[in-house]
């Protein structure tokens, strides 16, 4: 597929991989912002201020925004995550520059008083609906606790505080550092002219102001170690994380870490599933990788009923010390090749899988990686890649999170939360 | 190129789709067969769950770790959901593994083991996926609306009851499996990257054998939706609300389609404008339209704080009620917007590709061309969902809730 890429004299940079025989084109604003880029008192904001992005510009309100990706039939939404801020569109072709037109717009927001006021209360709901899912909760006071000083660890949702506490200036001010030109790509994939959509996000966006929008603190993380156990009593299932060290997006490390996280914890076929769900003991069981901007993340996670919570721990503890010490087999390997190799062609059929891939790729990397380059590279992966990837960060080197009713596990006492 | 769908039916009533994509390198195979929980036996209420994990643990000449590591080399993805009338076998990838795969699944659904020593091991999941419902408040209120909103057994949950989980045995999945397991009336549908002529040959080969089943129906009581609150220590209130709609294949089904989209199609519907944009009562609200073959009905949500649940009720019905007193234009024009995009952009996704067609067939008997469609779309007008309304009035609504505090349906 033809690759695309301009700057423009602002430090916004345009990619694309054009494909004529799409149906639909995608387009998506990523900005490189966080909950890690967030001071102490501004928690919650980026996620906060991405909320407020639809809530209008000088041009139009609240509800213009709503109805103008309505009216051309737009798939539209946006997602914060500890490190990205992200706004994309998919659309019929014809669509593409009223999609630009749009989500250009928004990204210059009027951040209105009485807008804001009304879009807190919908965000103390979020976090009242969250409250009362503790798969959520559960996440969200392992991240806190493995990450530790580390700004990863900060919550995207804030609290009920904080969001409460937050002031429409502090949200203006963070908006003002973090939305700069140099701090955001334009991604599109699928069925459009790649010189039509510079020239579209040329005329939009050529005005915006640059700043300077780092990020200071990427350092790497391998956890504050440990076993935590947090209690909440009207929970009925346990939630038990094991959160370890990974390599960063930018290393290449990070494919034998993703096939090694599959052949551990997929949700068929892997260690785990074989140790904990097929004979019963966890209703689920995973280990992911995570990929962050400086350090990465492999997390292991299975929920339980809490009787089961404490035995199911030492079966998990034993596995990632069997694999830390033995690696995977080679038909481990070739099983979880199988599968990514499936799950990435499949995952770039669709215009809105490729935007966000190129996009992720080009934040991370500054790198562009078509389908068959990825491929390649998953397909390349060794056992000694394994080994290399176990030897750099240690599966078993991990910082354990239980949250749920059980009042202490291996003899660490719960702290009511 | 136009759209390439082929259908084949063979002599003992398995259906058998396609549709060939151009441009993608997977396919994706749907399996439905007539064997839903809501045949589920009283005193077993949960046994196509049961069934639905035990079937794939071994068949034919592989063990439980040999079917799962066959699957796994093929790349395939694959998830096995009970709904209320249909078991749904889902999988998706690489098309050139998709043959491969559909000799695996041949051994599923016609010589699963069904072994006895997995039968605890699949118990103990099953229970505590009722408890973990426990801990999903939104879709918990989903379970108990529909529980007291539709007639037995259309009403009876996947999930089934504890009690009843734990006092199953090998035997009876066995049964259960025997009595609705069969071709009449299963549907085979795949889409992406595949020939027509060698896949209509191997489904012969795997299938063609499969001996004919008694034709089994559910027969609903007769309708007695009631509302209920149910009391729970949670932050939010959860409120869920149901009435009578049209089902697909009706006359009306694009017009109360239309509906749902005006109160509840993009961020400018009606829903989320009033309860969540302007007035910042919740998070997540939404109207959506479901059907069985013989019943339509439209579903509520809202989740919000408790101390302002009442108001949000309150909206959430008014604006239900307000639709019969007028659809702008604007709003059709919109929701033709997003029907036909969503419509156009299916046919690059080879898994809702075998969705659909599969769901035409159940429905319809036949695969809808895409011209049907765009017509019936094109064809929306106020006047048109308003006549709808009409016929169809937003009346008879069936509410449960769930939190800390019972609400009271608005006048």
């Amino acid at each position: 597929m033809p690759f695309h890429t301009h700057t423009l004299p602002n430090g916004l940079r345009v990619i694309a991989e054009t494909s004529p025989s799409a149906r639909s084109a995608a387009l998506g604003f990523f900005v490189r912002t966080g909950s890690r880029d967030e001071t102490g008192p501004e928690s919650g904001v980026s996620h906060f201020l991405e909320h407020m992005l639809f809530k209008g510009t000088p041009r139009r309100t609240a509800l213009d925004v709503n109805l103008d990706f309505d009216r051309i039939g737009a798939s539209y939404n946006a997602y914060t995550s500890e490190e990205n801020t992200v706004y994309y569109a998919a659309v019929l072709p014809e669509y593409l520059p009223k999609a630009v037109d749009i989500l250009a717009d928004i990204l210059r927001p009027s951040l209105r008083q009485e807008d804001f006021d009304t879009e807190k209360q919908v965000i103390l709901e979020e976090i009242g609906m969250y409250d009362d899912q503790p798969g959520w909760a559960a996440s969200d006071h392992a991240r806190r606790i493995y990450y530790g000083p580390h700004p990863l660890g900060h919550s995207v949702l804030g609290s009920k505080e904080s969001i409460t506490a937050l002031a429409r200036d502090q949200m203006h001010g963070y908006f003002s550092r973090r939305y700069s030109p140099t701090n955001i790509v334009v991604s599109a994939a699928g069925n459009l002219d790649f010189e039509h959509l510079v020239k579209l996000v040329s005329e939009a966006c050529g005005g915006w102001e640059r700043v300077e929008a780092g990020r200071p603190e990427r350092s790497e993380w391998a956890g504050v170690g440990g076993l935590h156990v947090l209690t909440r009593e009207k929970v009925q299932q346990e939630h038990v994380m094991l959160l370890a060290g990974g390599p960063p997006a930018d290393s290449p490390l990070r494919y034998a870490a993703d096939t090694l996280a599959l052949a551990v914890g997929d949700d068929s076929g892997s260690r785990l599933y074989w140790a904990l769900v097929d004979p019963g003991l966890a209703e689920s069981a995973d280990c992911s990788f995570y990929e962050n901007d400086g350090s990465g993340c492999v997390y292991t996670s299975y929920s339980c009923e809490p009787d089961e919570a404490e035995g199911n721990l030492a079966v998990v503890r034993k596995v990632l010390a069997e694999v830390q010490r033995d690696g995977i087999t080679e038909a481990e390997l070739r099983q979880a090749k199988s599968k990514i190799l499936s799950r990435v062609v499949r995952g770039s059929e669709r215009p809105m899988g490729r935007m966000q891939a190129i996009a992720a790729a080009w934040t991370y990397t500054g790198e562009y990686r078509d389908v068959d380059t990825e491929l390649a590279r998953f397909d390349a992966v060794s056992l000694a890649d394994v080994r290399a990837f176990l030897d750099r960060y240690p599966l078993d080197r991990h910082t354990t999170i239980a949250f749920g009713p059980a009042q202490s596990l291996d003899d660490v006492e719960g702290k009511v939360v | 190129m136009g759209q390439q769908v082929y259908q084949h039916v063979l002599p003992n009533g398995l259906v058998l789709l396609a549709e060939r994509m151009d441009h993608v390198r997977s396919a994706a195979m749907n399996f439905l067969v007539p064997a839903g929980c809501a045949f589920d036996p009283p005193g077993r209420l949960g046994t196509a769950t049961v069934l639905a994990d035990l079937i794939t643990r071994g068949a034919g000449d592989r063990d439980s770790r040999q079917l799962s590591l066959a699957l796994d080399n093929l790349g395939l993805d694959r998830d096995e959901s009970v709904g209320a009338l249909n078991m749904r076998f889902w999988g998706s990838t690489l098309a050139r593994n998709l043959p491969a795969g559909l000799e695996v699944y041949a051994d599923i659904l016609r010589r699963p083991r069904l072994p006895e020593e997995e039968l605890e091991p699949v118990q103990a999941l099953a229970l505590q996926d009722i408890q973990g419902l426990e801990d999903s408040p939104q879709q918990k209120v989903m379970v108990e609306l529909r529980r007291r909103y539709y007639p037995h057994p259309l009403n009876q949950d996947r999930r089934g009851r504890a009690e009843d989980i734990e006092g199953l045995t090998a035997e009876d999945v066995r049964r259960q499996y025997r009595r609705l397991f069969r071709p009449n009336g299963a549907i085979l549908s795949v889409a992406g990257a595949v020939e027509w002529e060698p896949l209509k040959a191997q489904v012969e080969r795997l299938f063609g054998d499969w001996a004919k089943g008694e034709e089994l129906a559910v027969t609903p009581a007769a309708p007695a939706p009631r509302s209920e609150h149910l009391h729970k220590d949670t932050t939010q209130t959860q409120i869920a609300l149901a009435y009578p709609s049209v089902p697909l294949g009706h006359a009306d089904y694009y017009a109360a389609r239309a509906a749902a989209s005006v109160l509840s199609g993009g961020m400018s519907s009606r829903l989320f404008t009033e309860v969540r944009e302007k007035r910042g009562l919740c998070y997540s609200v939404y109207a959506s339209h479901e059907t069985f073959k013989d019943r339509g009905t439209m579903i509520a949500y809202a989740g919000t704080r408790a101390e302002r649940a009442q108001e949000t009720l309150d909206v959430t019905v008014g604006e239900l009620r307000r639709l019969a007193d007028g659809v702008t234009d604007d709003e059709v024009d919109r929701v033709k917007a997003g029907l036909k995009s969503s419509l156009i952009m299916q046919e690059e996704s080879t898994s809702a590709r075998a969705g659909a067609i599969a769901t035409d067939w159940y429905y319809l008997g036949r695969v809808r061309p895409f011209e049907e469609i765009q017509a019936a779309i094109d064809g929306l007008t106020p006047a048109g969902v308003l006549a709808h309304l009409g016929r169809h009035p937003v009346r008879g609504m069936t509410l449960v809730t769930l939190g800390p505090d019972p609400l009271a349906m608005p006048e």
